[in-house]
């Protein structure tokens, strides 16, 4: 095809989409002169190109067009929905006849005559003017926009230029001081930018060279890692500048050919505001749409990736979840309904939010269909916290819209929008308050290409951990390494800053073989990572160093395994396998809202006279000697700040999580004497129980044993199970379900 | 080459001749190093680096349901353009470039286990040995095991 045809396309496939939102626009503020110019400029290039490279359909339809604008530019039509309706239309056959254009070469047979007529029939009686685009802002608007001159000099000036004197106006200015030489000189600069910015400061490059480009950085990155391991071992200086150069120069390099690939996210957001037009009309809705961060920029491959998905969340809130006007009226509302998109980077990622303030979700109702469909037994469906049962909308065959449309509420799309946003690497949740509307979040990277991550090494091979799922490194030593890491019967815990971080141990994990899991100086390394936010540890090895990976997908062969998010060429030449950390935490059922995973190990008790290996936590109450409870009963440990503790008939309570958690002290449990002044924060051991939490205050955490325990000495009261000898110490072991249900009996005698 | 006449790239697995057409190999290459996958189906050897390019590498004997190489011997890549891109097929040892006629080609007989019958087309009947086709398309399918039904 022609090179200047296959040009146009381009243009004018942009050119269109511009106008659709112009359009939109246009319609809400019909008395911008600017936008009435931008539109009448546009449709005026469609038509003059058009009619130059012979698309003679294209330039008649525009011709019609561009009367019109050109009148209601000059003030002689005012807009209406008709005319805007009309004008749209005319949009749409441009569309329809750039795309025969492109398939077949020529502009096909579409019947231009309708159209033609009804944009006849707005241009009223006088002839069209054939024009000229627009003059570029004047000299004088620009100085005054530009703080450089008041008006009242320009104005001035015109009156002095209007009554014959021909001089350019920034010579007037400056000849009468009104403004400074350097200004008129910045203006008419700015002047000359405006005029041509589109034509010379930006050339159409060819996608695929881009890719091709950014593979071959890509190498280039691979290719810089190599030289600087090898520069490692090298004592020549100049050598050494060298490379420090090539790889700030690479950098750099590559910095700049990924800018090449942003696009902002506004491109794909373009065409909402017609999307949302033409169906608030059809469905008889009021929706007023705002968008926040249209600059964020993103990959193209990613944008391309998040048009679908997009689209198809912007068309689920105008069908389900904004309300028609009378209904919003009913429920107090405004009568028009606003859809808000937002976006915005954070932590090397994208965030796009996109928020309706309709009818929100009905939880129930996705209960009982979930419940209805099987997807989830009763008690379970129960047992859901809101957020996950609202998550439920993105399964497949899902829909609790009680009509089907020809757009959504076929139970297909939400699935298919989840699926595609994880696939380059992205999570969606969805958080809704019924009546009040829905709020969709969608994270997604900013690239594809070429991450930071951490190389850790396990079992001999290396892995690589995108940096983004990050949080920080711990390396337990000595004695830490030993008894760092605690078991709860079969899940691994570490004690991080007072909260017990779930442990993986990448190893188990991976069914790799290799030595144990600590590195040759007999360390641990926990790299303490965030998925779904929610952290855990992973126990790995070695941990090596950051490096700038490209990202290469895995083939069909592999990409079941949800542990590995890609692979990647390391400087030395060989291949590592990225992890993907939520897919990991999932595999090693980590992930989702179950907190009770902790609890659900939880035991009853511990049979008299048994002899079991097991880990206790060692603590002291009172004066008095250590006592012990199964590690197996401690959901966490917590401190509490004493100015928090609340009472509630006569027990002590406390704020825990959303719940209110009694507290037990096992001291006067036991009728153990206490000293009299507690200071400092309470130190609370926190036991889930079928109905909530319980904590245990007690007045100091010892220490965490794994032993084999044998009770020698039975107790003469209930509360406590025995004693046995722990770290050579006489400890009494509690009964905590005892000691739990003798307080409550007393409360409730009291 | 007329018609009825074929070109096959032929190689050495436990020592059955097979061949695949010469149009979709990339290239043969000598060993290469690779790296394991965890997790993945036990036919998958690993993953290889070719010039910059990450190629899953099949290992056919493995495939084929056959004995494993024994330790020291090093296979050889096969690298085979598929639908999915670049796959490399290790193979014990490679053969000649060999023309085949239509006329010599039956097909597998019935008797072959059904892993191999799955994957040998046919068998064309050269003067000195049979020659078996391998389907490039189905050695290559295989769906690591969990979670991949959205697809």
């Amino acid at each position: 095809m022609d090179e200047f045809i296959q040009e146009f396309l381009i243009e004018g496939g942009e050119i269109l989409d511009q106008l659709d939102r112009d359009f939109v626009d246009f319609e809400k503020n019909p008395n911008s002169k600017e936008l009435v110019a931008r539109i009448f400029r546009a449709v005026h290039t469609l038509k003059g190109t058009g009619g130059t490279i012979g698309l003679k359909k294209l330039e008649s339809v525009n011709h019609v067009g561009e009367s019109i604008l050109s009148r209601m530019r000059e003030g002689k039509l005012s807009v209406n929905a008709s005319i805007t309706s009309a004008l749209l239309k005319m949009i749409d056959v441009d569309r329809q006849l750039l795309a025969s254009v492109e398939s077949t070469g020529e502009e096909g047979d579409i019947d231009l005559s309708g159209i033609i007529q009804s944009l006849n029939a707005i241009l009223t009686a006088g002839e069209s003017s054939t024009s000229v685009a627009p003059p570029p802002a004047m000299l004088g608007e620009i100085l005054i926009e530009q703080c450089a001159v008041d008006p009242a000099s320009v104005l001035e000036a015109r009156e002095v230029q209007r009554s014959g004197d021909a001089r350019l106006i920034g010579e007037i200015l400056v000849q009468n001081g009104a403004a400074p030489p350097n200004a008129v000189q910045d203006a008419l600069q700015t002047q000359s930018e405006n005029h041509d910015d589109s034509a010379n400061s930006s050339i159409r490059v060819d996608v695929n060279l881009l890719d091709k480009v950014m593979n071959l950085v890509g190498e280039l990155v691979l290719a810089r890692n190599q030289i600087l391991q090898f520069t490692s071992n090298q004592k020549d200086a100049a050598f050494q500048s060298t490379a420090q150069r090539l790889n700030l120069i690479t950098t750099e390099l590559q910095e700049g050919v990924m800018k090449t690939r942003m696009q902002p996210i506004g491109n794909v957001w373009n065409k909402f505001p017609r999307i949302v037009r033409d169906l608030s009309t059809s469905n008889g809705k009021s929706v007023r749409l705002e968008m926040e961060g249209t600059q964020t920029e993103l990959d193209k491959t990613i944008i391309e990736a998040i048009k679908d998905p997009l689209t198809h969340i912007v068309r689920n809130s105008l069908d389900h979840g904004i309300e028609t006007p009378a209904e919003r009226e009913a429920a107090n509302k405004p009568p028009q309904g606003l859809l808000f998109l937002r976006a915005f980077h954070e932590g090397g990622q994208v965030n796009i939010e996109i928020s309706d303030d309709g009818a929100g979700l009905d939880l129930d109702a996705i209960r009982a269909k979930a419940i209805e469909r099987g997807v989830l037994p009763p008690q379970q469906a129960a047992k859901m916290s809101d957020r996950e049962i609202a998550n439920l909308i993105f399964m497949a065959g899902f829909s609790t819209a009680q009509k089907v449309t020809n757009i959504s509420g076929r139970g297909v799309g939400m699935d298919v929008v989840k699926t595609n946003i994880e696939k380059i690497g992205g999570t969606v949740d969805v958080s809704s308050v019924r009546g009040h509307g829905t709020t969709l979040k969608i994270k997604i990277p900013l690239t594809l290409a070429i991450i930071p991550a951490l190389i850790v090494t396990t079992g001999g091979d290396r892995f690589a951990i995108p940096q983004v799922s990050l949080v920080e490194l711990v390396r337990l030593e000595g004695k830490a390494a030993e008894s760092g890491v605690e078991m709860i019967q079969e899940a691994a815990v570490y004690r991080l800053r007072g909260s017990l971080l779930p442990i993986i141990y990448l190893n188990r994990e991976l069914k790799l073989t290799g030595k144990g899991n600590v590195d040759e100086d007999g360390a641990i390394n926990i790299v303490v990572l965030q998925a779904d936010g929610r952290q855990f540890g992973l126990v790995v090895d070695g941990i090596n160093d950051t490096e700038e990976i490209v990202v290469k997908p895995l083939r069909k062969q592999l990409r079941g395994i949800s542990c590995f998010a890609g692979a990647t060429i390391m400087g030395d030449g060989k291949v590592a396998l990225i992890l993907d950390i939520l897919g990991l935490a999932q595999r090693a059922s980590l992930a989702g809202e179950s907190s009770g995973h902790v609890a659900a190990v939880v035991k009853e008790g511990l049979a008299e006279g048994d002899e079991k290996r097991e880990s206790w936590l060692l603590f002291r109450v009172g004066v008095s000697g250590k006592l012990a409870i199964p590690l197996s009963m401690v959901s966490r440990l917590e401190e509490f700040d004493r100015k928090t503790i609340e009472s509630s008939g006569n027990r002590q309570v406390v704020q825990y999580r959303r719940e209110i958690m009694p507290l037990v002290s096992v001291a006067e449990a036991l009728h153990i004497p206490t000293h009299a002044t507690c200071e400092g924060p309470m130190q609370v051991v926190v036991h889930a129980t079928g109905a909530g939490s319980v904590g245990l205050v007690v007045d100091e955490i010892l220490d965490i044993v794994d032993q084999h325990i044998s009770i020698t000495r039975k107790s003469d009261t209930a509360c406590l199970l025995g004693s046995a000898v722990i770290q050579q110490h006489v400890t009494d072991l509690l009964n905590v379900p005892q000691l739990i249900m003798s307080i409550a009996g007393e409360g409730r005698t009291a | 080459m007329s018609a009825n006449q074929q070109q096959f790239c032929t190689f050495y697995v436990k020592g059955l001749l097979f061949g695949v057409e010469v149009e979709t190999v990339q290239e043969v290459i000598r060993h290469l190093e690779m790296t394991g996958v965890p997790l993945a189906p036990e036919v998958v050897a690993g993953l290889i680096n070719l010039r910059g390019q990450i190629v899953t590498a099949i290992d056919l004997r493995r495939r084929l349901g056959v004995a494993d190489r024994r330790d020291g011997e090093l296979p050889m890549n096969v690298v085979v353009r598929t639908g999915d891109g670049a796959v490399s097929l290790l193979v014990d040892e490679i053969g000649d470039v060999v023309e085949v006629e239509e006329k010599d080609f039956e097909k597998a007989p019935d008797t072959l286990s059904s892993t191999s019958r799955e994957l040998i087309t046919g068998v064309y009947k050269l003067k000195k040995e049979l020659l078996l086709v391998l389907d490039t398309q189905r050695s290559v399918n295989i769906t690591a095991t969990v979670g991949n039904e959205s697809r």
